[in-house]
């Protein structure tokens, strides 16, 4: 949030809009949002798992829309976004949250499901390090997230942050609305027993995360 | 046809290298840049397009010597750099692939449905398209991207593409800028330009097409665009689609007043 704010700041700053950056045009012909989804849906063929019905937002989605560099969500949008999608997860009824940390990490090699060229029988991956570091024995991470190596060290192996965890990977909109992180839980790309893996991948000491 | 055979050789070994995670993708390309000099696979595909280009083809058997890609009939020089535009005779906005679509369909007598079909190559099947691009393209290598969008369409293409270039969906939530939308960011070891920034863009968009060495083919930019909605979980962008060409607007102008260097090699 910080550093959208500061953004903002810095276009403000610059009499002619932010400088480098593709800032929106003062002028100009105005398209609404309902025009460019017509356009979309005339413009995109289903295939394969992937039907139209993908280009229907649920209220996530519209609000994290249409933000170009300095049109950062409105607080109060935020927060209601967040207490929503927190109240809405469903935590696993036998209350065990750690699965086994050695099939959470085949989970965070695999970006297998959900395009159009997958096998829709095929189980989905989670894909956490196309964006994440998670180990050190993984060289080839991503940056788009935040490191996570020794995440259960660092934070401490407590019943609360295995459930931060557990409804992190669920739905990281609960945490922090408009995050790039996939709500893998709440759009049912990770099964419950898949989310429980990746946690203990987080959560587990044993796990090479934590080593 | 040694040289030929040679840089295929070199991109062969290049591809095997560029498992191995020791070295950055950037690094690795440029020891492939240097291994090749001056070379670049793409070269096949310009020549083959300049030849398709002068080839009198379709029902109409004619060439596209007279097709006018936004710089008057036959120019080709720096055609690309003013792309996407309007053309009064479609009433459109059209980018490069879609103009070419225009001209098979008007000047060679075409059938929409058959200059349309085979966009992009694949294993064992070179297609026209990805050779006209490349040889199109190279023929603006060196200038400056100068994307006018002043017309009411094209301006209204712009602010179209840069909706979709914010618009998340789909079971990921994914948009162009969630990998697209900040500084410094890789996604596993590749790169990935901040397209909201004028330098990233104007690199980014200044060096498609390009030869990829993963596989094997020169990529147009419709391929590019294509390819990113299918990892983004989106249904199948379809080829020349109005959508298409406004992200294309959107993206073409922010990269104005860079050099184009394309057909590039990527990995």
């Amino acid at each position: 949030m910080n550093k959208s704010i500061l953004a903002a700041a810095a276009c403000v700053a610059t009499a002619a809009g932010c400088a480098g950056t593709t800032a929106p045009p003062s002028s100009g012909p105005q398209v609404t949002t309902e025009q460019a989804i017509a356009v979309m849906k005339a413009s995109f063929i289903e295939k394969g798992q992937a039907k139209l019905d993908r280009l229907d937002q649920d209220d996530v989605q519209k609000a994290c829309s249409d933000r170009p560099p300095g049109t950062p969500l409105p607080k109060e949008v935020g927060q209601r976004i967040e207490k929503e999608q927190l109240a809405s997860i469903r935590y696993p009824a036998d209350g065990k949250l750690l699965g086994d940390w050695k099939r959470g990490e085949k989970i965070a090699q695999s970006g297998v499901g959900k395009q159009y060229t997958d096998d829709p029988k095929v189980v989905a991956g989670g894909n956490c390090y196309a964006c994440h570091e998670l180990t050190k024995k993984e060289l080839a991470f991503g940056t788009i997230g935040p490191s996570l190596y020794n995440f259960g060290r660092k934070r401490g192996f407590t019943p609360e942050n295995r459930k931060y965890a557990y409804a992190k990977v669920y739905n990281s909109e609960a945490f922090a609305a408009c995050s790039n992180m996939p709500r893998f839980g709440h759009n049912g790309i990770l099964s419950e027993e898949q989310i429980k893996d990746v946690v203990a991948l987080l959560m587990d000491p044993e796990s090479p995360v934590n080593q | 046809m040694n040289r030929i055979a040679w840089l295929l050789a070199a991109g062969v070994a290049f591809a095997a290298q560029a498992q191995q995670p020791q070295r950055s993708t950037a690094e690795e390309i440029e020891r492939y840049r240097e291994a090749l000099g001056e070379g670049n696979p793409a070269e096949l595909w310009e020549a083959r397009g300049e030849a398709l280009w002068h080839q009198r083809r379709g029902p109409g058997n004619v060439s596209l010597e007279q097709c006018d890609l936004g710089l008057g009939p036959g120019v080709v020089k720096g055609a690309y750099t003013v792309l996407p535009r309007y053309f009064p005779d479609t009433d459109k906005v059209e980018d490069l692939e879609s103009r070419l679509v225009t001209c098979m369909v008007k000047l060679q007598g075409f059938k929409l449905e058959e200059a349309t079909k085979d966009p992009f190559g694949g294993p064992g099947k070179k297609v026209p398209m990805d050779a006209i691009v490349a040889y199109v393209t190279a023929q603006s290598r060196g200038m400056k991207m100068n994307v006018a969008a002043t017309h009411p369409k094209e301006r209204e293409a712009y602010e179209l593409g840069r909706k979709i270039f914010f618009f998340r969906g789909g079971p990921h939530d994914f948009g162009c800028v969630t990998c697209h939308g900040d500084d410094n960011k890789r996604i596993r070891l590749q790169d990935l330009p901040n397209l909201t920034r004028t330098a990233d863009a104007q690199h980014a968009y200044g060096t498609w097409p390009a030869y990829r060495v993963s596989q094997g083919e020169v990529r147009s930019f419709q391929w590019r665009l294509n390819d990113c909605f299918r990892q983004q979980r989106f249904p199948e962008l379809r080829f020349t689609s109005p959508a298409s060409i406004a992200l294309t607007m959107f993206l073409a102008k922010n990269a104005n007043g860079g050099t184009l260097d394309a057909p590039s090699i990527k990995r």
